[in-house]
């Protein structure tokens, strides 16, 4: 234990609260586990449940014996970030909003506070009023590292699941020997039309394609900047070896991209998938012999 | 007979994300205006253009749509604003090709020939508000009714 009297001698409220906090380390965790967010969490022992609240009250306190009660960075944090942010995350997924997670750990408050007044009952009005401030400060302070953890960790997920979006939208389909087929649903965004070139120029090497065909009748708008995305796309797959079709230009997206001013000259284009596929057979000298069912309807 | 509500709004243009949002408004708006598919789709387009001017020239900013009538014609009118550099030189970025950055410099020309009426508000360092407005033309002509 570090150099510190029992009782006697008044400190700064900081030290005061963090002496507190030493001194009823077992009370204020004992308290903590029959509170919800330690008590859903800690599901297996009230034991672990106590652990678990004795390592955020040893936090705390690191933190007020480095007088750095208002600074979420401070180091004496660090060691339970990621117990609050695991604790955050199962409250999350047990359907909890984020302002109902954050009044659970405003609910952590109200039993530290009464043991501190219980504790300084000899104290002056005056020196209990400053260390109830100080201990109101910490807990707003912990709370929002809790809340910044979690929110971090949102973010992480939503960055993955985007990630996930951007993938599971660019399938490429090898629709035939030396063809391959990418159809392009939704936003072509910058960081998507990024995607979309790596899938296809991996797809052209892998496959050994000849052609690939960008089909982009699920794509809603073309600007200047979608139409640039085609093109570069276009002109990195003629590279590679290999020429691009791009197929599905509904008529309204003809007629505005040629008010727009765009010139797609340099780009091969069908108005269907098929009608793209057509072209790469023919291409590719592969012949197709249409069978009906009796001869008449031939030319 | 159209009404003003889910026409009429202001939406932040800060992000690629609030562009998708622009889009679909304006596509609704033009949609429930009466605007047809060909239409529909060269307000969007040109929205698109200029809610991306506001974005990577501008700094970002905003759009504002209303519904707009004259002489029992319905109008959609957009106007897109930022507090950026502003443009110096109109005529030069209207001009096809022209970019200051690494674009196709088709945006703003291109905007201008997609919709009605085009107009352009800009001071040199204080910012660039451009103003557009399209009118539902309906299939029965004047020529006709008469
Ligand atoms: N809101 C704005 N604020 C400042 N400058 C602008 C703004 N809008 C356009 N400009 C200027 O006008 C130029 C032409 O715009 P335009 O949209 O035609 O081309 P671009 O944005 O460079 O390329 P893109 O074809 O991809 O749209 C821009 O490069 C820019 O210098
Ligand atoms: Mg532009």
């Amino acid at each position: 234990m570090p150099e510190h009297e029992a009782g006697g001698s008044l400190g700064t409220p900081t030290h005061e609260v963090r002496d507190f906090l030493r001194r009823r380390r077992e009370q204020i965790a004992q308290r903590w586990a029959d509170e919800p967010l330690f008590r859903t969490v800690f599901t297996v022992s009230r034991d672990e449940a106590v652990e678990a609240g004795k390592a955020v009250v040893d936090a705390l306190a690191q933190v007020a014996d480095a007088q750095r009660v208002e600074d979420p960075d401070a180091a004496g944090f660090s060691a339970v970030r990621e117990q609050l942010a695991r604790m955050g995350a199962a409250r999350s997924r047990a359907g909890l909003s984020a302002t109902q997670v954050a009044s659970e750990l405003a609910a952590l408050r109200p039993p530290v506070e009464n043991l501190l007044v219980a504790d300084l009952d000899q104290a002056s009005p005056e020196g209990l009023r400053e260390c109830s401030t100080t201990l109101t400060v910490l807990m707003g302070t912990l709370r929002l590292v809790a809340m910044q953890t979690a929110l971090s960790e949102v973010q992480a997920l939503t960055d993955r699941q985007r990630l996930q979006l951007l993938e599971v939208a660019t399938p490429v389909i090898k629709l035939w020997d030396g063809i391959v087929a990418v159809p392009l649903i939704g936003t072509l965004d910058s960081a998507r039309s990024q995607v979309v070139m790596e899938t296809l120029l991996n797809a052209v090497v892998e496959q050994h394609a000849r052609f690939a065909i960008l089909d982009i009748t699920g794509v809603p708008t073309v600007d200047s900047l979608v139409a640039q995305h085609l093109m570069k796309t276009v002109a990195a797959a003629r590279l590679m070896g290999a020429e691009c079709v791009v197929s599905g230009i509904r008529p309204a997206i003809a007629q505005t991209i040629v008010h727009l001013g765009l010139d797609l000259g340099t780009v091969k284009t069908r108005a269907s998938l098929a009608d793209a596929l057509g072209y790469c057979l023919h291409e590719l000298g592969t012949n197709i012999v249409h069978t009906a069912p009796d001869g008449a309807g031939r030319r | 007979m159209p009404t003003a509500a889910g026409v009429e709004a202001r939406l932040p243009i800060r992000s690629d994300m609030d562009l998708v949002w622009v889009r679909q408004h304006v596509r609704q708006a033009a949609a429930q205006l009466g605007f047809g598919l060909v239409d529909q789709t060269k307000l969007v387009t040109a929205a698109s253009e200029l809610a991306r001017n506001t974005l990577v020239h501008g700094g970002g900013g905003l759009m504002e749509a209303s519904h707009v009538t004259t002489g029992g014609a319905d109008g959609l009118r957009l106007a897109f604003s930022d507090s950026g550099p502003g443009i110096p030189d109109l005529d030069r970025a209207l001009s096809d090709g022209y970019t200051s950055g690494g674009g196709l410099g088709m945006g703003l020309g291109g905007a201008r020939r997609l919709v009605h009426d085009f107009e352009v508000e800009s001071v040199p360092g204080s910012g660039t508000t451009v103003r557009v407005t399209s009118w539902v033309t309906r299939p029965p002509r004047q020529r006709e009714d008469v």
